[in-house]
């Protein structure tokens, strides 16, 4: 099962990386959570920070992207993102129709470049 | 599909309550954008170098996306563990109110802590959204049961979508795989854009988006913590500003 797992290093690693820096924040509001006010100044702060590091690895993939998408010039990755907000706006704030027509424009673009 | 009313049989055991809170991922849309979200991030997994086991791994463990693509993302990029490990745990601060605001709903007096730490694993936005919008129809002893089958339930949503899009990712033209990467970010923008509240949520969410690139620039290995911290700081100062303006006119 070599071809599964890959090497075990890579799965420590995830763990240090990705599963305690992660986890400790539920438990934190396991165990702290009784007391703290959910509208408090520093959790919009927090809040914001958050939504704002997001927002990163979002333009990340669209600015750096990973494998494949890099095929893709720039123009049309941000026509994409482009239209499918439009249509997430004009649909009234749907999710779906916002991923469809972006997806619509990356795959028919390139598509269409060759 | 409507949950039976609170004082039916339905919900006299709590192994019957799991079945309905699993039977709830058929319930809302926010499970096909999970999908999509997952079928990304097994793609995205798959073209970084990551193994499929690593991949579901991390869903089961880490069970947030934004931390997920960080992960992938920064170590398939070349970050220190360390480098990972900090923007990781900076994206996961807003789960520490998500749980806090939670927990609340399905206590009882009979209720101890070590009953909710599934609770407080499984919760994570879309978990945090479907509690408000579900939990009424549910009797309060029979609510951490509920979202233990909701939960659970998601999380397997995510494992199948995960080992798909890695499947997928192998194996399809580069056309439609370009297409499957792109997936992550609209589900991502787009579900963040929605949940936008305030004024500071929205200013954080493009001010992000544009500082990006030039944090880019300094190649600090941490870009994302950069542009984040200082995008999501001047959010806050507006907000505050805004408030203090709000109150001097009052």
């Amino acid at each position: 099962m070599t071809g599964f797992i890959g090497d075990w290093h890579a799965l420590a690693i995830l763990f240090v990386a990705g599963v305690i820096p992660n986890q400790i924040w539920r438990m934190l509001g396991l165990w702290f959570g009784g007391g703290i006010d959910e509208n408090s100044e520093l959790l919009v702060w927090v809040r914001a920070v958050a939504t704002a590091i997001l927002a990163g690895i979002i333009a990340q993939i669209v600015v750096q992207p990973p494998g494949a998408l890099a095929s893709v010039p720039d123009w049309l990755r941000y026509s994409a993102v482009a239209a499918g907000f439009v249509a997430f706006m004009l649909a009234r704030k749907t999710i779906f129709a916002g991923v469809i027509v972006g997806e619509v424009v990356v795959i028919a673009g390139k598509y269409w470049l060759g | 599909m409507a949950l039976p009313p609170l004082d039916s049989p339905q919900w006299q055991t709590s192994f019957r309550a799991f079945l309905w809170g699993a039977r709830s991922i058929g319930a809302t849309v926010l499970t096909l954008v999970l999908f999509a979200t997952y079928l990304g991030i097994g793609a995205l997994a798959h073209d970084s170098g990551f193994s499929l086991g690593w991949t579901l791994a991390s869903t089961a463990f880490v069970w947030a996306g934004p931390a997920q693509i960080i992960v992938i993302t920064t170590l398939g990029s070349g970050a220190t563990v360390l480098q990972s490990a900090i923007a990781v745990t900076v994206s996961a601060i807003r789960l520490f109110p998500m749980v806090v605001s939670v927990l609340p709903l399905m206590r009882t007096e009979q209720t101890k802590r070590r009953h909710l730490i599934l609770v407080a694993h499984l919760t994570a936005v879309t978990l945090w959204v479907e509690c408000y919008r579900f939990l009424p129809q549910v009797p309060r002893n029979r609510r951490i049961a509920f979202i233990h089958g909701l939960g659970l339930g998601l999380v397997s949503v995510c494992l199948i979508a995960n080992t798909i899009g890695y499947a997928l990712a192998a194996n399809l033209t580069p056309l439609l795989a370009a297409g499957m990467l792109m997936l992550t970010p609209l589900a991502f923008l787009f579900s963040t854009a929605r949940n936008c509240r305030e004024l500071a949520d929205v200013i954080a969410l493009v001010l992000g988006l544009l500082l990006f690139p030039l944090a880019a620039m300094l190649n600090s290995g941490v870009d994302i913590l950069v542009s984040g911290v200082a995008a999501g700081t001047i959010a806050y100062a507006v907000h505050r500003a805004r408030a203090g303006i709000v109150r001097a006119r009052a």
